[in-house]
């Protein structure tokens, strides 16, 4: 479980995040939604403790980043898991060589114990045959179930995703959220997904945080995002013609 | 202002590359890789410029020489000096500067603009450590490299005023050992050294704290390429100065 309390995050006389307050609970995929400069990616980042809050605290089940000692702190980062937008795999390193970095750079397993989790994994997102490829050499789609597996290869307790989906076509996504889904459920991890993509809202959103000018507008299930008259959240993501008959279709039905 | 920022933060990057070191038996392939590009990837270019810069300060000073009373061997000593002083440690890094220099800066950039470096970091690897301190440890045989260009320069400039008929080898290698100062060799290795950690750390500031896209990297690698210039000329003058005079 992550603990936000009250961050609050400004760059030279840009004030990013204002008091942003919310709990993302663990065995959850927790979406963060909001326009372009609401603030998810500064928001994001004081999560993974890249960008350090002025004000407020995030807690960690209960471990709060700024009062560890730097050991400690280096242990929580190994607990954590990313998944970046462009996937940020190394190019100079084959497949197999991104997933067995963290393994490499943190354990003292022998190359078969590595070898052996890597083809676990690997497998568990599905890819079999491209353990020797290089990232330029694989799609897109390819590229973000390498950066999955290794986001997951130390068992991390955190996984954050920013925006997993962009550049993928939609069949595409929709497996990468589901793997996402079932890879959190299935390791019971906290997972927290910065997101455009209303699809993955109404697919995998256990739990959305809408983000406004760097306030919590508002937050709630895919099922209540449905309900809500909050008019930032419905222009949002009620902006296209399809999202706006699925969400009547839905309260036809429910009614 | 903005200069003197930079420099307090380039001080701090360099503080910060020596703390947290990542596990030896990664930190032992990223050296030798950064050897073999860096130092092995260079030698080519090193051996082509300092064959013909040598030959052309051998054929310059021979044709500058006109006066009979003026022995022969001064040429091949005006060479020796030319080459072991300046042209070897000066002119080869600054043909390094642009090479390896631009080659430091882009691909520090682009895993910058790829978040390579913020998967560095989320993952709790000090990345300055990871990708800037093999290749200070990797330049630090750049000193062999300018050794090599030494000899192949004096070589260039041998062949060039044998062959060009302007002195006799003889006179070539008497002129080689006329008032030798083995501090000279110090004095110019000494010089390399300083130049080499300025090329493996400047373009890597510039790499690092870089802000942008693609085009950004490329200016970047510009900008790195004038201030290492800079900085080694400015070195350069300071090392002569302490050391010779």
């Amino acid at each position: 479980m992550i603990e936000v309390d009250h961050i609050h995050k400004s760059f030279d006389d840009a004030h990013i995040l204002k008091g942003v307050t919310t709990v993302f609970d663990t065995g959850k995929t927790n979406l963060i939604i909001g326009q372009s400069g609401s603030g998810k990616t500064v928001f994001l980042k004081c999560l993974l403790g890249l960008f350090s809050p002025e004000e407020g605290s995030i807690c960690y089940d209960g471990k709060r980043y700024e009062q560890l000692t730097p050991k400690e702190q280096r242990n929580l980062r190994q607990e954590m898991g990313m998944v970046f937008q462009g996937s940020a795999l190394f190019d100079g390193m084959t497949v197999e060589g991104n997933v067995m970095f963290p393994l490499e750079m943190f354990t003292k397993q022998s190359k078969s114990e590595m070898q052996d989790r890597v083809d676990l994994v690997l497998k568990r997102v599905n890819l079999i045959d491209a353990h020797h490829k290089y990232p330029s050499e694989i799609s897109g789609g390819m590229q973000k179930r390498v950066a999955i597996a290794r986001a997951i290869v130390m068992n991390p307790q955190y996984l954050f995703c920013d925006e997993p989906n962009s550049g993928l076509d939609p069949r595409t996504a929709i497996i990468i959220d589901n793997l996402i889904k079932e890879i959190t459920e299935e390791f019971n991890i906290t997972t927290v997904i910065n997101t455009h993509d209303m699809n993955s809202v109404m697919e995998i959103g256990e739990k959305i945080l809408f983000l406004k000018d760097g306030l919590k507008e508002w937050e709630g299930t895919k099922h209540e995002i449905f309900k809500t008259d909050n008019e930032a959240v419905t222009n949002f993501v009620y902006s296209s013609e399809l999202f706006k008959k699925v969400r009547q279709m839905y309260i036809e039905e429910r009614n | 202002m903005r200069y003197l920022s930079d420099i307090g933060s380039f001080a701090i990057m360099i503080v910060e590359v020596f703390k947290k070191p990542t596990k030896w038996r990664m930190m032992k392939t990223l050296i030798l890789k950064e050897i073999d590009e860096l130092i092995f990837g260079s030698l080519g270019i090193i051996i082509f410029i300092s064959f013909f810069i040598g030959a052309v300060v051998t054929i310059q000073t021979a044709l500058n020489l006109t006066n009979p009373i003026i022995p022969r061997n001064l040429i091949g000593f005006t060479t020796r000096q030319s080459v072991i002083l300046e042209f070897a440690p000066t002119f080869v890094s600054i043909i390094m500067a642009g090479k390896v220099g631009s080659y430091i800066t882009s691909s520090i950039g682009t895993m910058r603009v790829t978040e390579q470096i913020d998967a560095l970091d989320v993952m709790g690897v000090n990345s300055l450590n990871y990708l800037v301190f093999p290749k200070i440890i990797a330049m630090l045989l750049y000193p062999f490299a300018i050794a090599i260009s030494m000899y192949v320069g004096i070589f260039g400039g041998w062949i060039a005023g044998v062959l060009g008929g302007f002195l006799t080898s003889a006179d070539f290698v008497e002129g080689l050992k006329l008032d030798f100062i083995p501090f000279h060799i110090t004095y110019a290795f000494i010089k390399t050294l300083v130049f080499a950690l300025i090329i493996a750390t400047v373009p890597s500031f510039h790499g690092f704290y870089m802000k942008g896209g693609a085009l950004e990297v490329g200016k970047a690698s510009t900008t790195a390429f004038v201030w290492t210039s800079v900085v080694i000329v400015i070195a350069n003058y300071v090392l002569t100065q302490l050391l010779l005079s």
